[in-house]
């Protein structure tokens, strides 16, 4: 069963792995989630406005994206940002766009649409007076929002937010499909060479287990603490 | 954009021989469909089962229970799936190993396992939250009445918890769905996989996905129907349901 369980194989892929292959999922997974909760936090307000169109045009994306599968996602991105980038640079042929630059566009758009409806969670959980109080005091839209409604939104939802961070970083497996040597990439391309499949794929799960699980736990106790002061 | 535009392409016939284009979108929903559901079926059952024990005074089916959720919930899905398809056959005995290879739609099977496990783990957090969401008095009334902890479950808290968590549900459900597009990694001929096939057979690539998302889209409205349906026909009149 284990008998010829090789550990030789993943000590070998050991700097492999960690240097290109965890590197470009964790800044891959640092940098959308970045994007993602600005973009994120955007289409909640875009949703929660009074302006005409806005919410519903902010509907329409998030329950679009929310609907679909994100393998399926990251294919029409794939194939779609070389046109966009053609048309915004109005180039004469679609222009090359790295596998990087391509799932970091993908993730940030498609993750947005996750993390707006948590902020617009977080927005709505701070009371309406909160709201009135500022603007009677004299505050623009934006003063209320920047200083008095969106920091206490991200305090309430922090929890939840590093929790979609965590299946965000999870997710990033996915770019599998395109061929892309993330950590699980990293992982099947020494896989296939070496025709160690077993060592290299339960390496892989070691991997992304032990990160996905301290990080949950970290969440977990800050969720406590938070709990705590309030 | 340069792109050459051509929705007829559906109405043309498939390189497969049979078929159309349109019919090769439709093949793959079916296996999409299949898929999702029997993986339902699977994850329900086992999230059910580990829901409920997470629940049980009892230390050992608690952690029994905790531990198979931060198991399946902290490994992506696609390296799930890989470990079912190409890691399992290896660490059972080689006749078994054997057999699972050679095993006619062996990606379908692997893939009901493995998404079925994989959403079991969610299904199991929302049946302990529905059943801790129950007043305490509900199942000390139905021991004080004397039924057994079986029972107390099966008459008393399991039908109100499932009323309880019938829209989280749903998009679990939803979820299953959209996961099963993961399993074309394994080999799994689904929806997405196919409108990677129009595309790579016939370069009419944004087609293609148009008519994958579409139905996607669809599927979805349809589901959340059904699930609304059924949320109104299980309703106990005067119950609220914090309504």
């Amino acid at each position: 069963m284990f008998s010829d369980f090789d550990f030789n194989v993943i000590w070998r892929a050991l700097p492999y792995m960690l240097q290109e292959g965890l590197v470009f999922t964790l800044t891959l997974t640092a940098l959308a989630t970045a994007g993602g909760i600005v973009l994120g936090t955007l289409l909640a307000l875009m949703r929660l406005s009074s302006l005409p169109f806005l919410p519903q045009i902010a509907a329409g994306y998030v329950n679009t994206m929310r609907s679909l599968p994100l393998v399926l996602v990251i294919f029409w991105f794939y194939f779609l940002v070389p046109y966009i980038g053609q048309w915004v640079l109005q180039s004469d042929r679609p222009i090359a766009v790295g596998a990087f630059a391509s799932s970091l566009i993908t993730f940030t758009l498609f993750e947005a649409a996750y993390f707006s409806e948590i902020m617009r969670a977080g927005i709505q959980s701070i009371s309406r007076g909160q709201l009135m109080a500022g603007y009677a005091l004299g505050l623009n839209y934006r003063q209320v929002m920047g200083s008095v409604i969106l920091p206490q939104a991200f305090r309430n939802m922090a929890p939840v937010l590093l929790t979609q961070t965590i299946v965000l970083f999870q997710d990033t497996s996915l770019v599998y499909v395109l061929s892309i040597p993330d950590f699980l990439g990293a992982a099947s391309k020494v896989a296939q060479r070496d025709g160690r499949l077993v060592e290299m794929y339960l390496f892989a799960a070691a991997g992304y287990f032990l990160i996905s699980f301290t990080a949950s736990t970290l969440v977990k106790r800050l969720q406590r603490r938070i709990a705590i002061i309030r | 954009m340069n792109y050459t535009w051509n929705w007829g392409i559906f109405l043309e016939p498939s390189p497969e021989g049979v078929g159309t284009y349109f019919d090769m979108l439709l093949v793959g929903l079916k296996w999409t469909i299949a898929t999702g559901a029997c993986a339902w079926v699977w994850a329900l059952v086992c999230g059910s089962l580990i829901g409920v024990i997470r629940t049980l005074p009892n230390r050992w089916t608690v952690g029994f229970g905790n531990a198979y959720v931060e198991l399946f919930r902290n490994i992506p899905l696609l390296v799930q799936l890989f470990l079912w398809y190409f890691v399992l056959p290896e660490l059972v005995p080689a006749s078994i190993g054997l057999w699972l290879k050679q095993l006619p739609n062996a990606s379908f099977f692997t893939a009901v396992v493995g998404i079925g496990f994989f959403m079991s783990a969610r299904v199991a957090e929302q049946v302990r939250a529905g059943i801790i969401a129950l007043p305490r008095g509900q199942s000390m009334a139905g021991l004080a009445l004397g039924l057994t902890t079986a029972q107390t479950y099966r008459y008393v808290l399991l039908p109100m918890a499932f009323r309880i968590i019938l829209p989280p549900l749903t998009s679990e459900f939803l979820n299953t769905i959209k996961n099963t597009s993961v399993a074309l990694t394994i080999g799994l001929i689904e929806l997405t996989a196919r409108a990677r096939a129009i595309q790579e057979f016939s370069f009419q690539v944004f087609e293609a996905f148009t008519a994958a998302t579409l139905i996607y889209l669809m599927l979805n409205l349809l589901i959340t129907a059904a699930m609304r349906w059924l949320e109104r026909w299980v309703k106990i009149p005067g119950y609220g349901q914090g309504k």
